[in-house]
């Protein structure tokens, strides 16, 4: 039977782009379909009633969601070019690192978004603390771990790549948070998805995207 | 060589007692650890730097945190007894999706012992509306599983024996709002793995009293 696979998701995603990445790596042939959040399709509501959010990977016509559990389900049915290491261990710290990732990705949020909305000098500065502590713990963690020594991107690297939309967030508030000198090891990575190969094919044209984020926070701050 | 399994945790928890399920289904012997967790042993420091938080299993000096990704890491070197997770990727999709899905009760719980008024019926509504999620994908089936016990029953059936602290607190019956989940859990509990490792539900509810008076909430 021939393999039937669709991508609902949104451009401007990081959690996209991550599903993207993966199944680039993996060579497999997909159908991309562009979701309008505001005006969500029945098929993305039936999809995934749960969340009612994107990515959803529909393989064969059953549908799958949440980028981690996505990234995993990919790396099962199409074995070849691993995501996942094979040993247990190994895989259980590279699960605990995307999760982490996540965690601190959602964690800076509320200051970024205080950064952007505040009309006072100090509320932004604030909020910029606030998400440089996330980004902290980051840093901290990833300075020491070996997975960003090598050639090949794995489950880390893929989930990490939403770093970068941290770089778009900083262009659009115009104001430098994830700085080469407070977070070298951030910093060098997000430099090496820029670079590379697969990533370049699957992250979003940079200033359409800086663009889409100004439009959002423009609203962002004027209804606050 | 002979293995070590060390199990670092606190009684009342539901996700440490997700472990001790997981390492009792697949019939291992380990160390059980009880933590305090107002004087983290230099241990727990050392084997959880990031979180500082139970559980934490210890495999031949090795640690491994979050609860669902230590029972993922116990089916996987423990695979040829009591699989938790089925050999479908499609399926082991779902069943991680909803075993994800399970951890929000986690802090609507909390919330739901927390605090009072307004914030604890909006507590209160969130974790009916995930239980009644979780039953509808309970459906027919004997376990979450199918036939079978499996990852997603280990993820949520812990959290049954903090049910009758959350119903105290939260003044609501789970019983009349999901009845099938709660004849799920007494079938559960048929199973030694699940009864010798969740706890009492009145020493569950004498803990959440001592943790609100600790935490001074009237």
């Amino acid at each position: 039977m021939a393999e039937e696979v669709k991508l609902f998701g949104k451009w401007a995603s990081p959690f996209c782009c991550r599903i993207e990445v993966a199944l680039k790596l993996k060579g497999v042939e997909y159908e991309y379909i562009e979701e309008d959040m505001l005006n969500k399709s029945p098929a993305l509501l039936n999809y995934n009633p749960v969340h009612k959010k994107i990515p959803v990977l529909v393989h064969n016509g059953k549908p799958i969601a949440e980028s981690l559990v996505i990234m995993e389900y990919i790396d099962e049915t199409w074995k070849h070019n691993p995501i996942l290491p094979i040993d247990p261990f190994e895989k259980a710290m590279a699960r605990f690192w995307a999760k982490f990732i996540d965690d601190k990705f959602w964690a800076l949020w509320p200051g970024v978004k205080k950064a952007i909305t505040s009309s006072g000098e100090k509320e932004r500065e604030e909020g910029i603390e606030e998400a440089q502590l996330h980004l902290n713990a980051l840093e901290t963690q990833l300075k020491e771990k070996k997975f960003f020594g090598g050639e090949k991107l794995g489950f880390v690297e893929i989930s990490a790549s939403l770093l970068i939309w941290i770089v778009v967030f900083q262009e659009v508030m115009g104001v430098e948070i994830l700085t080469q000198e407070k977070f070298p090891a951030l910093h060098k990575l997000t430099q090496k998805f820029v670079d590379d190969d697969v990533f370049k094919q699957c992250v979003p044209p940079w200033e359409p995207l800086v663009a889409y984020f100004k439009a959002q926070w423009g609203t962002l701050a004027a209804s606050k | 060589m002979a293995e070590e399994i060390i199990l670092l945790d606190l009684w009342a928890s539901m996700l440490g007692m997700r472990v001790r399920v997981a390492l009792a289904e697949k019939g291992l012997k380990y160390e059980y650890r009880e933590q305090d967790l107002r004087d983290k042993s230099p241990l727990l420091l050392e084997m959880n730097p990031v979180h500082k938080k139970i559980p934490v299993l210890i495999h031949n000096g090795k640690p491994i945190c979050e609860s669902l990704i230590i029972v993922q890491y116990i089916d996987e070197v423990w695979y040829n007894k009591s699989p938790l997770l089925p050999s479908d990727p499609y399926k082991r999709a779902q069943a991680r999706f909803w075993a994800d899905y399970t951890d929000k009760l986690y802090e609507l719980g909390r919330q739901l012992w927390l605090t009072k008024g307004e914030e604890q019926e909006t507590a209160k509504k969130g974790f009916m509306e995930c239980l009644k999620l979780l039953e509808g994908e309970l459906g027919d089936k004997p376990y979450f599983g199918g036939e079978n016990f499996g990852f997603l029953d280990v993820a949520l059936v812990t959290f049954s024996c903090w049910f009758f602290a959350y119903e105290s607190f939260g003044n609501f019956s789970v019983e009349a709002e999901c009845p099938k989940l709660v004849a799920w859990s007494k079938r559960c509990m048929e199973k030694d793995s699940v009864s010798s490792s969740l706890e009492d539900p009145l020493k569950i509810h004498g803990f959440v009293i001592m943790m609100r008076k600790e935490l001074g909430v009237e």
